[in-house]
């Protein structure tokens, strides 16, 4: 038995899912960017699959991609935190719930 | 590479690796088997090595420092101290290892090993000798960088799981030290494969021996902010903050006892061989030393340089005092960085000028070094000089206390200097 | 047979930690499980012959992201600590059931086509050559993204 395509398919897939889940129903804003980021891996693993296995035009079109998924995650993820902080700075929590007001 | 010799050629212990490998295929081992005997043996080797080392290099660490300090050091346990670090580490598997009651159980004894385990996985990729490697990664600059970074999340997690405050101060301003000075590290890291065209440390060391020039002459301002940025990576004085005695207690390790605490000063002292082993390969020529590792075993010609790589980290501790947390953030920020930014951007323009003019290695070189040199000391004396002529209110800021003590003392000299 | 038995390891790993995360009554808990995470999609990327963003990933996901996130989890002391879910949870568990259920049948049925069946290669130098020569816009843009999100989270967290 070998592993092939639809087998990091399916990985990819499942992490989507639970980060979906996580940054939907977490109630701390740090758990709906661990959600966020899961997503970004989910997407990346489909991505370095299909360029794995797939004949392309451009090889390694996929991993190149990948590159800039991850340099734009890691600004995302720092912008955010930072959105955390100030947030916090005002409001004194992180609950999402608590963010209900457009201006104070 | 050249060819497998016989097994009793030790100027490359691969030879007998070699050797038992292919007595392996012979008696008809299936291939999986021998992947993993050799996988063993190199893992072996490697854990006996680092941990031989730091058992050696904790009486000779403290002697070194007593003799700069005009002392004698530990002399009691056995002939010249010599026994001292069994005695240490007899005294450290005796202790009780105390959990505090709020502790997170499981990250709390998760912390020590997932902070030792990066520094061991790192060695994993340093050339000893020509076939003395365990895996001659293609990107292993980048896996040095990437696997000591996993090392300071777990740092933090040591000092939340504690449920101390100030171990959670000490962690938070280890991390700080330590994300500040990662980029430094790796900004310094990456000019060796601009110049060299190669991530794979074989490569580097098989590029400075065909070329009989050691990077540490075309790239000396690398190297500079690598032994400083290293220091700090792997919390040894004059940048221990974390650790020190006169510090927040002990930092991000005050509760753990016993073989954690162990844990934790031996992932410091393997990740200081790993950082020189680093300095080594990248700059000093790794196992060659310009055609004497046809006699002298390669390996041996690499230990003698990690040696002299940790022996510098040994004398920089023993000579310099500790800086505080604001100094060296300063320092790494706007300091070190446009350096390693600006000596990036000069190795890149040399490779350019290289590969552009198509002249001869024995021109280009002496000249890169030549140049390099000089540009080492100017751009950094002349940093310096710039930083310290910034208008008063924008230099560097000492502690309140410390300047009106020192406004108290420094005035009446001035005014004699003035007058 | 060493992939497949490395691919199950990894992916149990990875997806087993990824599950923790949404489990684990504690966040610094959580967040040490989605370092876990990370790792095993590293390990993954590495059986799909991607030496260069496997070192990446772990350089940058597990290496930085995560202590951003410790960070902030520090820097606020008063924010709920212990991982608990809005009232949206069943409505998010139906979707997010809903789109792996999709994913993963369309993974599953739809035909890929004749699949490489190549190993290992060197990606490093590769990837840098079409870095620099065919998508050397979006590097440069790149750049600029990350200079602008430098500077936005410096003014999102200072001072007034």
């Amino acid at each position: 038995m070998s592993v092939g395509l639809e087998h990091f398919l399916v990985v990819g897939a499942a992490l989507f899912g639970i980060g979906l889940l996580l940054s939907l129903s977490k109630r701390n804003i740090i758990g709906v960017l661990m959600g966020i980021e899961l997503m970004f891996n989910g997407a990346n693993v489909t991505l370095v699959a299909f360029s794995r296995f797939l004949e392309a035009a451009e090889a390694l079109a996929g991993q190149v991609l990948v590159v800039f998924s991850i340099t734009v995650a890691a600004a995302e993820a720092a912008v955010a935190l930072a959105l955390a902080m100030a947030f916090y700075r005002r409001r004194q929590t992180v609950d999402v719930d608590r963010a209900d007001v457009l201006r104070w | 590479m050249r060819p497998l010799a016989p097994w009793w050629d030790i100027r490359d212990l691969g030879n007998a690796v070699g050797a038992l490998l292919e007595w392996l295929a012979d008696v008809g081992a299936p291939s999986w088997l021998t992947y993993v005997v050799s996988s063993l043996v190199g893992m072996l080797a490697l854990l006996g090595w680092a941990l031989g080392s730091q058992l050696f290099f904790i009486w000779a660490e403290r002697r070194l420092i007593a003799r700069m300090q005009v002392r004698l050091g530990p002399n009691r346990a056995g002939p010249f101290g010599l026994l001292q670090p069994i005695a240490d580490a007899l005294k450290v598997l005796a202790k009780e290892m105390v959990t505090p009651r709020g502790a997170d159980r499981i990250l709390f004894w998760l912390a020590p090993i997932a902070v030792v385990v990066p520094a061991i996985t790192v060695l994993a990729v340093f050339p000893f000798g020509e076939r003395m490697v365990l895996a001659d990664l293609n990107v292993g600059v980048l896996y040095l960088a990437a696997i000591s970074s996993t090392a300071i999340f777990f740092v933090f997690v040591a000092g939340w799981s504690s449920s101390n405050k100030y171990s959670l101060l000490g962690a938070m301003r280890s991390v700080a030290m330590l994300i500040s000075y990662e980029v430094v590290q790796v900004l310094a890291l990456l000019s060796v494969p601009i110049f060299v065209g190669s991530m794979r440390l074989g490569d580097i060391v098989a590029w400075q021996r065909d070329y009989n020039a050691w990077l540490v002459f075309l790239q000396p301002l690398a190297l500079l902010g690598f032994i400083i940025a290293s220091a700090v990576e792997v919390n040894r004085t004059p940048t221990d903050i974390a650790e020190a005695e006169s510090e927040i207690v002990a930092g991000y390790h005050t509760e753990y006892g016993g073989i954690r605490w162990g844990m934790f000063q031996l992932a410091e002292y393997i990740a200081g061989f790993a950082v020189a082993a680093v300095m080594a390969t990248l700059w000093l020529g790794g196992w060659t030393l310009w055609g004497l590792e046809e006699w002298v075993p390669g390996w041996v010609i690499f230990l003698a340089k990690v040696y002299g790589a940790f022996f510098l980290f040994i004398w920089l501790r023993g000579t310099l005092p500790r800086l505080r947390i604001d100094q060296l953030m300063g320092f790494a920020w706007k300091f070190l960085l446009p350096l390693m930014l600006l000596n990036t951007l000069l190795a890149g323009l040399e490779v350019l000028v290289w590969r552009e003019t198509g002249a001869p290695a024995a021109v280009v070189l002496p000249a890169f070094a030549l140049g390099n040199l000089a540009l080492t000391g100017g751009l950094v004396v002349g940093w310096a000089v710039l930083l310290g002529q910034l208008r008063p209110e924008r230099r560097p800021a000492r502690p309140l206390l410390v300047r009106e003590l020192g406004a108290i003392y420094y005035r009446p000299l001035e005014e004699a200097r003035e007058a | 047979m060493g992939a497949v038995a490395a691919f199950w390891v990894l992916s149990t790993i990875t997806v087993g930690s990824a599950l923790a995360v949404a489990l684990v009554r504690d966040l610094v808990r959580a967040v040490v499980a989605l370092v876990g995470s990370f790792l095993g999609v590293a390990g993954l990327f590495v059986l799909l012959s991607a030496d260069f963003l496997a070192v990446a990933q772990v350089l940058i996901y597990a290496g930085a992201i995560s202590v951003l996130m410790v960070f902030v989890i520090a820097l606020t002391p008063r924010g709920a600590r212990d991982n608990s879910e809005t009232a949206m949870r069943w409505p998010a568990l139906a979707l997010a059931g809903a789109m792996t259920g999709l994913m993963t049948t369309v993974a599953l049925v739809a035909h890929w086509g004749p699949q490489v069946k190549e190993g290992l290669t060197e990606t490093a130098a590769a990837i840098g050559e079409a870095l620099l020569s065919r998508y050397v816009l979006p590097f440069e843009v790149a750049s600029v993204v990350l200079l602008a999100a430098m500077l936005g989270a410096i003014v999102l967290v200072r001072e007034e």
